[in-house]
């Protein structure tokens, strides 16, 4: 080894690899990395691809839990490399792979495209109610009326819930939980007017009900978003204007 | 499997997902309790049909209902209903708009606690009122 | 990704799934027990509080009507949207006919109850 750290540990990483230049299908790579208790499974990874082979592709970017960039299945569950230790591996071995349901780009790159599809389809950003000029001064909220969506806006785009989500998996049209936790964060905001536009998205097809309360997304969330309870908060929701337009002419989301 | 893409993303297949995960094969029992319900309702559907046809018919289905068989039956389907109870009120706080009592939210276990002592209130409620109209 | 489009149908089976599961949470055990363990063993409840005379006055008022229609239809219309739900999961995915085929089935189950209870008479 060309480093002198590791005070004699070893971890076997097995990787599953995937060029789409050469490879028919993924296989899986180990490679033995030596590592400290204080190693995040990304650390390892890097390790592998400074000393061991340059060849391997992964994303990271902020080893800090918050750009959402290093989310991968670690032995099996969807989980950030960054926030998951390779000390936490007793038997001495991990198997790391792309997220689950995501297209391989490339090794444990996946490809996000339809995601920020979806992304942009919910209109992200606060549409307000009405809008207030510089002298009319801020759009004031109580806290009360922040608690209603705040941990929703603590999403960060990292996928684990759409790897943690069979329904995505067995019908990529689902908005999934991640966007559904987003629309949500939105939707619940006191300033924002734009909830109906939105709606009709959570009530479509591709929407809500395509979810049946498997409740994982919300076990893997690494920053304790509940997308879980977005989703079916809103399939409350969709399904009050789906009858509220039969009753009344101008009701519901459309 | 690939797609059309020059890219050539590799896709992979979702047969057995719900092996691989200890969370899904949960998943994938309660949702069979759905078995159990439905096989519960044709019971009461055949029971409603034989009374429809008259006291003979009537007696017949009781007895069928007396046999071993059908009491070993109705044990299975108690386990797996009141698996489905605990489960559907496990995943209640997840599906239900944030409750607040005197400005708190409400915890997720205190949500499942009270729909589970509502079941067993209900439950109490009729064992009574069965009790009461025929002893 | 597909253009969003297309308004869901699925909150009138949602809502019946939703209500039915409710239905069997909260009163499904109790029923199972005294209809197919306690009665039949006269464990608790008399054996004999499910006689004809008893059961046939108890379908014939409107009551005892709206308990067993609501029960049956419910419970059908809960585990047939949860079996639909759960082929999908095994891969069997819910074209046209399968859709018929499960609700089918349960609309089948509340009409046949329906009549039955109109001609047990009042």
């Amino acid at each position: 080894m060309s480093e002198s750290r590791g005070n004699g540990k070893l971890i076997r990483i097995e990787v599953l690899r995937y060029r789409p230049e050469q490879d028919e299908e993924p296989f899986l790579q180990g490679y033995e990395v030596p590592f400290t208790d204080d190693m995040s499974v990304l650390q390892g990874l890097q390790y592998i691809k400074d000393w061991l082979d340059g060849t391997l592709s992964f994303r990271w970017s902020c080893r800090m839990a918050i750009c959402g960039s290093c989310g991968m299945m670690i032995d099996g569950e969807p989980r950030l490399a960054c926030k998951t230790f390779l000390r936490d591996f007793p038997a001495g071995s991990v198997r790391v792979e792309a997220l689950a349901h995501f297209p391989i780009e490339r090794d444990l790159v996946i490809r996000m495209d339809d995601f920020l599809a979806k992304l942009e389809s919910i209109k992200p950003w606060i549409i307000p109610k009405e809008e207030r000029s510089l002298a009319q001064g801020e759009y004031l909220q109580t806290p009360a009326q922040l608690d209603v969506y705040e941990q929703f806006s603590s999403c960060i785009n990292c996928l684990l819930c759409y790897a943690a989500c069979p329904q995505y998996g067995l019908n990529p049209d689902f908005v999934g939980p991640g966007i559904m936790a987003l629309l949500h964060r939105y939707n619940a905001d006191s300033r924002d007017g734009a909830a109906p536009e939105r709606m009709e998205v959570a009530g479509s097809e591709a929407g809500v009900f395509n979810c049946t309360a498997v409740g994982y997304c919300s076990e893997v969330c690494p920053k304790h978003v509940d997308p879980a309870n977005a989703v079916n908060q809103n399939k409350t929701r969709a399904a009050g204007d789906y009858f509220l337009r039969l009753v009344t002419p101008k009701g519901g989301a459309r | 499997m690939n797609t059309s893409d020059s890219r050539r993303p590799y896709v992979r297949p979702m047969a057995g997902w719900w092996r691989r995960n200890p969370f899904f094969v949960e998943y994938m029992i309660h949702e069979a309790t759905a078995l159990f319900v439905a096989a519960y309702a044709l019971v009461l559907l055949v029971g409603v049909m034989r009374l429809a046809q008259g006291e003979a018919a009537w007696n017949g289905w009781l007895e069928a209902l007396r046999s071993p068989a059908s009491v070993a039956f109705h044990a299975a389907l108690l386990a797996a209903i009141s698996y489905h109870c605990w489960t559907w009120f496990r995943i209640m706080p997840r599906t239900m708009p944030p409750l607040f009592v005197g400005g708190k939210r409400v915890a997720p276990a205190l949500i499942t606690a009270c729909g589970l002592a509502a079941a067993v209130v209900c439950s109490l409620a009729v064992l009574i009122l069965v009790w009461g109209a025929t002893r | 990704m597909k253009p969003i489009s297309r308004r869901s149908h699925a909150p009138i089976f949602w809502g019946l799934f939703g209500a039915g599961g409710m239905l069997a949470a909260l009163f499904g055990p109790v029923l199972v027990f005294i209809t197919g363990i306690a009665v039949p063993l006269g464990f608790i409840v008399p054996a004999d509080a499910m006689s004809w005379p008893r059961m046939q006055a108890f379908a014939q008022h409107w009551a005892g009507k709206g308990v067993l229609f609501i029960v049956i239809a419910l419970f059908m219309w809960h585990a047939m949207h949860r079996i639909l739900h759960s082929l999908h999961d095994l891969g069997v995915h819910a074209g046209f006919a399968l859709k018929v085929a499960c609700y089918g089935l349960a609309l089948l189950a509340t009409m046949v109850t329906a009549w039955l209870l109109m001609a047990s008479g009042f």
